[in-house]
């Protein structure tokens, strides 16, 4: 037992195979500080230098800062990955590769959202004025205006959608994980995945038909749209709150039942409250998923110039509609203002999850319990 | 304990409640000010609906904001989901007026229009004209010529090279680049797609081969959603062409087109001049203007390539105050000041003084 | 001699309601599954020339949309997957406490951009910025039939909607992984460090297995999103009635929430009607590709904290 891990060890640090070396180093070799940060420069640097002399040698046109820094990346996790395993030993190395994989991917996923936000502040910088957060679009022609409508529609139509789907969403996963046993909750689990599919126009289509069905095909308002949202939300809350509730750990339960107290008051006072945090972020998740989506308000909740604040009469502006009909209607003489007003209420509508996001946060933090260990 | 909890909570909802409150400041004056003296005696009041084309978007728009300013208790909302949508929510009720840029076919005219009195039908009544370009990105190439044959065999995939002899044939002295051409069509059914097609079949029915529709035919080169798709695409494509309504081609070059014997640069005017030279559709209602525009124009700058656009409305609605509204706004939309106005904003061409008087007069027949 | 346990009136309205809630949405799925079908009917049963494209009938019509959406979605999970579980990996253990506050943040300001400004954002930045790489992968690997050309002049190829898409998943996915990975007892990692592990195997062993099922449930979200993902594909992609495997041409096979989106606005009369029998049968692949996902899962034992 003692024996073969020194010997594993030993093959490991690059003594030769099958020299059994008695005297074993309980540590292996380190490498020196900073040797993750010049190999990396040196990978580039390397890469740099390839890609250079292929632009002097008149290969390729330009000097593809691109292609340095991919295959400068390549060419630093492998050799990182080659020295560390000859000097610290197989695991270790392991480890190295992992921890750079993944800043690697780190960094590569962030490359495309960076350059999202990039775009949208850079196209938005052109309407940030209180005009715009002051004004509706009724009687605007060309230049002017604003998206106080699409504002005021899109806050009240997703306060609805979340009214709506928040209690439905929560306690379905609280029967899932706490009462669900049979038949119905294996069908309740499989539904809520198959509605996570549902396309957001074929819900449009679906929650037109319900109300062309109960008020006639005239009828548009906000409460519509609030149900067609709420149906691409339930499943995004059920299933986050589902996992968040799962993890929450059997011995607080059983501590809880121990001490006498009913199911539906742990439930409540203990289980809900530890996760709270992951629920709100999953509440926080829902209402990203549907405050962007554009297909089914476009269809069920229309298009107006003018302000609404009634949800049940009439239609509403939101911001998605107006973000997709300023672009797709920028034509003629003012198409520039058009497209301005578009990028600008896109900038709004994340600065408006933002103010949400750190909402939710802020809740989090104010009512969940302290973490112990 | 409980209240330290509560309090910055209610704080921020205090605060998000005065900020939802607050009302558009130009809807405020709007509302205050009542306009003195010079309006008509009576303001009108109420709430229409229109869905439709997408083209007459811009110029919607105008015409909305120029009527609700002289009647600020007027509400119209005219939503662009397309010509197919607007046509199918008139004929089930759910929109008051429709905009469309064909006229309703025999088959829809057939139907019951749930907005409209027994025994009445539907009435098209052109309101929009605008030219559609061949519009072009080709460096080094400013003043590209075609002719309908050219156009038909590029945009059927059979001419595939910029310096193809049937294109350098037509311009002289222009040196074409030795590359592929990027064909661009529209991805979406569209109206613009309808009037381009319908002219090729027109004028060259041999290269083109295909009936008109609103789907572009076939299978050739990139397709981009929308007007707007269109433009991006041609624009960030390199030796790319493309169809599209002359509002959108900002930024592109437009291509002259061959109309009879001479090369014709696009023009509103000679858009118009093509309407004015086209009879209107026979066998339908009294008051019924739909147009059956003459593709093998070949008067003097005549642009054939053109799109004319609809309102549609019932000749005698349901509810007296929706008709008459309709008919207000009908004739609003056609009148002088409102074409030229929506003509200075999408680049449109206005209608020509006798046939806007018969639009007027026909709205007017609107109960 | 033991007493009958005593039910309590607040234990059964509590559970009754979550009753009710799970049953309002085995309601709401019936009655959307009872909508597409009744609309669907008269597509389905259609025949020679009714239906759009030329189809001769409701499965040659649907076939390649259906083609379209399930390859677009796989290539967008594809790349969205290791890169959200490497994100979240990097924000739950490998980041400073402060910096993966705010980076969580960001990722989770990003699922809230709307769909429309995703397509914005490709046509405008994504797909120009590609078509030159497309132009090399075609003339220098072009004898892959996954790159043969004719490339695309625009870029907007299903190789980029599977980007955006990929882009518009990661946000979703990582916010949940991040979540469960949070989760993880630090008690078992705690003890893993101390037995001398690496961090990769800390990993490995009490924070991955601990975490797959709430991996798999992104992957699902996520799968979810970019099957139904309507706009965005409907802007950045050039679509062609076709089914094929090469990611950089023009033509491109379409997605049938994309469709759906494209030709609503201008269909009437038996169109609208196989328009909503697509949106049916996407219904149905989501069905089958969660039941698919359940089944894998059920394999393996998940380690959980409630009871299982």
């Amino acid at each position: 037992m003692t024996t073969t891990a020194p010997e594993a060890e030993a093959a490991a640090v690059g003594g030769a195979p099958g020299i059994h070396s008695p005297h074993v180093p309980l540590t292996g070799g380190t490498l020196p500080r900073g040797t993750t940060w010049m190999v990396l420069a040196g990978g580039w640097l390397f890469a740099g230098a390839f890609f250079g002399l292929l632009w002097a040698a008149g290969i390729t046109t330009t000097f593809s800062l691109v292609g340095t820094v991919f295959f400068g990346t390549v060419l630093f996790d492998l050799v990182l990955y080659v020295i560390s395993r000859i000097v610290e030993g197989a695991r270790r190395a392991k480890d190295r590769l992992v921890t750079s994989l993944v800043s690697t991917a780190f960094v590569i996923a962030l490359l495309p959202l960076v350059s999202l936000i990039w775009t949208v502040v850079l196209g938005g910088m052109a309407r940030l004025d209180v005009a715009f957060f002051t004004q509706s679009m009724r009687n605007v022609v060309g230049e002017g205006g604003g998206a106080l409508h699409a504002i005021i529609g899109t806050l009240l139509i997703t306060l609805a959608a979340a009214v709506i789907s928040v209690p439905i969403g929560l306690l379905t996963s609280i029967y899932l994980v706490e009462y669900g046993r049979g038949p119905f909750a294996r069908a309740i689990t499989f539904l809520v995945d198959v509605m996570t599919g549902i396309p957001s126009i074929v819900a449009g289509l679906f929650v037109f038909a319900l109300f062309a069905l109960i008020a006639g095909p005239a009828v548009r308002n906000g409460f519509m749209g609030a149900v067609a949202l709420s149906v691409l939300m339930i499943p995004v809350v059920v299933r986050s709150s589902e996992e968040i509730l799962r993890l929450v750990p059997n011995e607080l339960r059983e501590a809880s039942y121990a001490l006498g107290v009913p199911k539906w008051l742990t439930i409540l006072k203990i289980v809900l409250p530890t996760s709270l945090a992951g629920i709100v972020t999953g509440v926080m998740l829902a209402i990203a998923r549907v405050i962007g989506e554009t297909a089914p308000l476009l269809l069920v909740t229309g298009f107006t110039f003018s302000m609404n604040y009634n949800l049940f009469d009439d239609r509403m502006m939101t911001l998605p509609v107006f973000v997709y009909t300023q672009y797709t209607q920028a034509a003629g003489v003012s198409a520039q203002a058009s497209i301005d007003r578009a990028w600008t209420a896109a900038l709004t509508l994340i600065v408006i999850m933002l103010v949400l996001n750190l909402a939710g946060r802020l809740i989090a933090k104010i009512f969940a319990p302290k973490r112990g260990l | 304990m409980k209240l330290t909890r509560i309090a910055p909570l209610g704080a921020l909802v205090a605060a998000s409640a005065l900020v939802l409150a607050g009302c558009a400041s130009n809807e405020a004056s709007a509302d205050g000010n009542t306009p003195s003296g010079d309006s008509s005696a009576t303001a009108l009041s109420g709430t229409i609906n229109g869905i439709g084309s997408s083209a007459q978007g811009t110029a919607q728009q105008t015409w909305i904001a120029g009527i609700q300013t002289a009647n600020p208790d007027l509400n119209i909302n005219y939503d662009p989901q397309g010509s197919g949508a607007g046509r199918k929510s008139f004929i089930s009720g759910a929109a008051d007026f429709a905009g469309s840029d064909a006229a309703l076919s025999d088959e829809e005219l057939s139907s019951t229009f749930a907005m409209c009195a027994d025994g009445t039908s539907a009435i098209d009544l052109p309101v929009y004209i605008s030219p559609i370009a061949i519009a072009y990105n080709l460096e080094g190439v400013d003043d590209l010529k075609l002719d309908a044959a050219t156009i038909a065999g590029i945009f059927s995939g059979k001419i595939t090279k910029w310096n193809d002899s049937q294109i350098a044939a037509l311009n002289d002295g222009v040196t074409l680049p030795d590359a592929a051409i990027t064909v661009v069509h529209r991805s979406d059914d569209s109206g613009t797609t309808q009037n381009f097609t319908e002219y090729l079949a027109a004028n060259a029915a041999d290269a083109w081969g295909q009936e008109p529709s609103q789907t572009f035919p076939f299978q050739v080169g990139d397709a981009a959603k929308g007007t707007s798709g269109v433009a991006e695409a041609t624009k960030s494509a390199k030796n790319s062409i493309t169809y599209i309504d002359e509002s959108g081609a900002a930024g592109l070059s437009i291509a002259q087109l061959k109309v009879g014997d001479s090369f014709v640069k696009i023009s509103a005017d000679g858009a118009a001049a093509v309407v004015a030279d086209s009879p209107l559709v026979t066998g339908r209602g009294d008051n019924d203007l739909a147009i059956d525009i003459n593709r093998t124009d070949t008067q003097a700058n005549a642009w054939p390539l053109v799109l004319v656009s609809y309102l549609i409305a019932c000749q005698q609605y349901k509810d007296a105050a929706t008709g008459s509204l309709v008919s207000s706004y009908i004739q609003y939309a056609a009148s002088d000041a409102a074409q030229q106005a929506a003509a200075a904003q999408a680049g449109s061409a206005p209608l020509s003084a006798e046939l806007s008087a018969k639009v007027i007069a026909a709205a007017q027949t609107i109960k | 001699m033991t007493k009958k346990a005593t039910v309590r009136v607040g234990d059964r309205v509590f559970s009754t309601t979550t009753v009710v809630a799970g049953a309002v949405i085995l309601a709401t799925l019936a009655a959307v599954a009872i909508f597409l079908v009744i609309q669907s009917i008269p597509a389905l049963v259609a025949g020679e020339g009714e239906l759009p494209n030329d189809s001769a009938n409701f499965w040659q019509y649907v076939g390649p949309l259906v083609f379209g959406t399930v390859w677009a979605a796989f290539l967008a999970l594809l790349f969205a997957t290791p890169l959200s579980i490497g994100i979240a990996l990097f924000i739950s253990h490998y980041a400073p406490r402060r910096v993966s506050q705010t980076l969580g943040y960001i990722i989770d300001l990003l699922a809230a951009v709307p769909s429309v400004v995703f397509g914005l954002w490709g046509i405008v930045v994504l797909a120009p910025l590609v078509q030159p790489l497309y132009q090399w992968l075609g003339d220098n690997l072009g004898w892959i039939p996954l790159f043969a050309g004719p490339i695309s002049g625009t870029g907007r190829t299903i190789l980029t909607a599977a980007m955006v898409l990929a882009v518009m998943v990661i946000p979703i996915m990582t916010a949940i992984c991040r979540e469960v990975f949070l989760q993880a007892p630090r008690l078992h990692e705690e003890a893993a460090l101390a037995l001398g592990a690496t961090k990769w195997e800390m990993i490995r062993m009490s924070v991955l297995p601990f975490a797959r099922s709430g991996i798999v449930s992104a992957v699902m979200l996520g799968l979810g999103r970019a099957l139904g993902e309507t706009f965005a594909v409907a802007m950045v992609l050039s679509p062609a009635f076709i089914v094929k495997f090469a990611l950089l041409q023009a033509q491109n096979p379409n997605t049938i929430a994309a469709n759906i989106a494209l030709q609503f606005p201008e269909a009437t009369g038996l169109s609208v009607n196989a328009l909503v029998a697509s949106g049916l049968v996407l219904f149905v692949v989501t069905l089958l590709v969660n039941v698919l996902a359940r089944w894998i899962i059920s394999r393996r034992a998940a380690f959980s904290g409630a009871d299982a």
